[in-house]
């Protein structure tokens, strides 16, 4: 059997035909074709499928796409503006090259916009504690903490504006 | 994961009929527990019912002497509501403790109740504080909910609307965690209502358990001291990769100590 899903992905509208057990993260990048969001553990436990749903970060790997109907969805490729001018999310991790292989980075980005937006002035410690949903597999976490603490010092850094 | 039928409910009325159309149906609150167990394929329901769109099951509403927190709350909002950081700050830290960040954003109360894992965070905070569990036919005293590993007084049909927790005088939930699934190796919730002391545990054995003779100790005495050795019997304690039951026992000990000294500074503080 098949169901109708239809969300709003980074601003846009999109709707699909997707089997009831159709994972979010599966319509985003199988249906949608937005490969940017990560599968990593498929267990709810690395974060690298991390999108905002509604303005809150969520675990795509962990919701039924159903779960998201009418629901507005922002990924890693919404962030950015149109002209290619970076987040300051990624531009932090531009600068402070926080980030090994990448493959978390989608993850990392999204979580850590979710976390200064609700810890506007956050210690090291908070960050450390407040990326406790996101592994890196390089365990390159040093200048992953570094950028989210200089990001956090500019107020866009929590908003969405793409 | 087994494909099943879907269905969001429109009505409280509507899930519950749903639900006792077929006994292998299964009720989605959040999903951060369900949707893993069926991508186990340890759980299998021919059909879920979504309860995202039941209205009534939202809310947290403070009394005088009780905080009812509807069962489709989200731990975060939980977490993050001032009326329950200023009425149960013991139950608001535990929310914001339950998980990470994006399955705080996710989960719910009720689910999380519903469930029932041995290892969760809220059944501790229902027992300890003395909650009703609300359903769409009665209220259970939490004391009478939880029966064991992932059962409950549940029965097919029956949803949690809403929990209502009697505020105390102090309280504190002291969670030593896993650190990589963040679930409960031990966790301890003590409520002070000041005529009588309550203890709840989780994670160590296989469902939630009281600690009567720390209730009793800390009723007498509420201090630190009083619990400090106190050693509660490993015999049906749980044994795993994590934790042997010896330590799991221990741990609660300690756990209790230092959850005394917090409800303690807590209450200071906020006089």
């Amino acid at each position: 059997m098949t169901i109708k899903v239809s969300i709003k992905i980074n601003g846009k509208p999109a709707s699909a035909e997707v089997e009831e057990r159709t994972l979010l993260v599966t319509l985003i990048r199988e249906h949608l074709h937005l490969t940017g969001t990560h599968v990593g553990c498929d267990t709810a436990q690395c974060g690298a499928c991390t999108v905002h749903m509604d303005g809150r970060a969520i675990k795509s790997c962990n919701i039924l796409a159903m779960q998201a109907e009418g629901a507005s969805i922002t990924t890693i490729e919404g962030v950015a503006h149109a002209d290619g001018t970076l987040h300051p999310m990624q531009q932090a991790f531009h600068e402070h090259h926080g980030l090994q292989c990448g493959f978390c980075t989608p993850g990392m980005v999204m979580s850590a916009i979710d976390f200064v937006r609700n810890h506007p002035d956050p210690s090291e410690q908070d960050i450390r504690e407040g990326l406790d949903g996101n592994l890196c597999r390089c365990t390159g976490y040093h200048n992953i903490v570094k950028a989210i603490q200089a990001a956090a010092a500019n107020p866009a850094a929590g908003l969405i504006t793409a | 994961m087994y494909s099943f039928e879907y269905q969001k409910a429109a009505s409280l009325a509507d899930a519950s009929a749903a639900l006792l159309r077929d006994a292998d149906s299964r009720p989605l609150a959040g999903g951060q527990s369900l949707i893993a167990a069926m991508k186990l394929r340890l759980s299998k329901p021919v059909e879920v019912v979504d309860l995202s769109p039941i209205a009534e099951l939202r809310g947290i509403r403070v009394e005088p002497d009780a905080v009812t927190i509807g069962a489709m709350m989200r731990h975060a909002e939980v977490a993050a509501s001032p009326e329950v950081n200023k009425a149960i700050p013991a139950l608001a830290s535990l929310a914001a403790g339950i998980g990470d960040r994006m399955v705080r954003n996710m989960g719910t109360c009720g689910g999380s109740v519903a469930n029932n894992d041995p290892a969760a965070d809220y059944p501790a905070g229902c027992v300890a504080l003395g909650a009703s569990i609300i359903t769409n036919r009665r209220s259970i005293a939490a004391d009478d909910f939880f029966k064991g590993l992932y059962e409950t007084a549940l029965e097919q049909g029956e949803l949690i609307t809403a929990i209502r927790f009697p505020i105390p005088k102090r309280a504190s939930y002291m969670k030593f965690k896993n650190p990589a699934s963040r679930y409960a190796i031990v966790g301890v919730f003590i409520a002070d209502f000041g005529h009588s002391v309550r203890v709840a545990v989780t994670g160590a054995g296989p469902g939630v358990f009281r600690v009567p003779e720390m209730e009793q100790a800390l009723g007498k005495s509420f201090t630190p001291e009083a619990v400090a050795n106190i050693k509660v019997s490993d015999k049906d304690l749980n044994s795993d990769l994590h934790a042997k039951a010896d330590y799991r026992a221990h741990l609660i000990t300690v756990m209790a100590r230092r959850g005394v000294q917090v409800a303690l500074d807590g209450a200071k503080a906020a006089a």
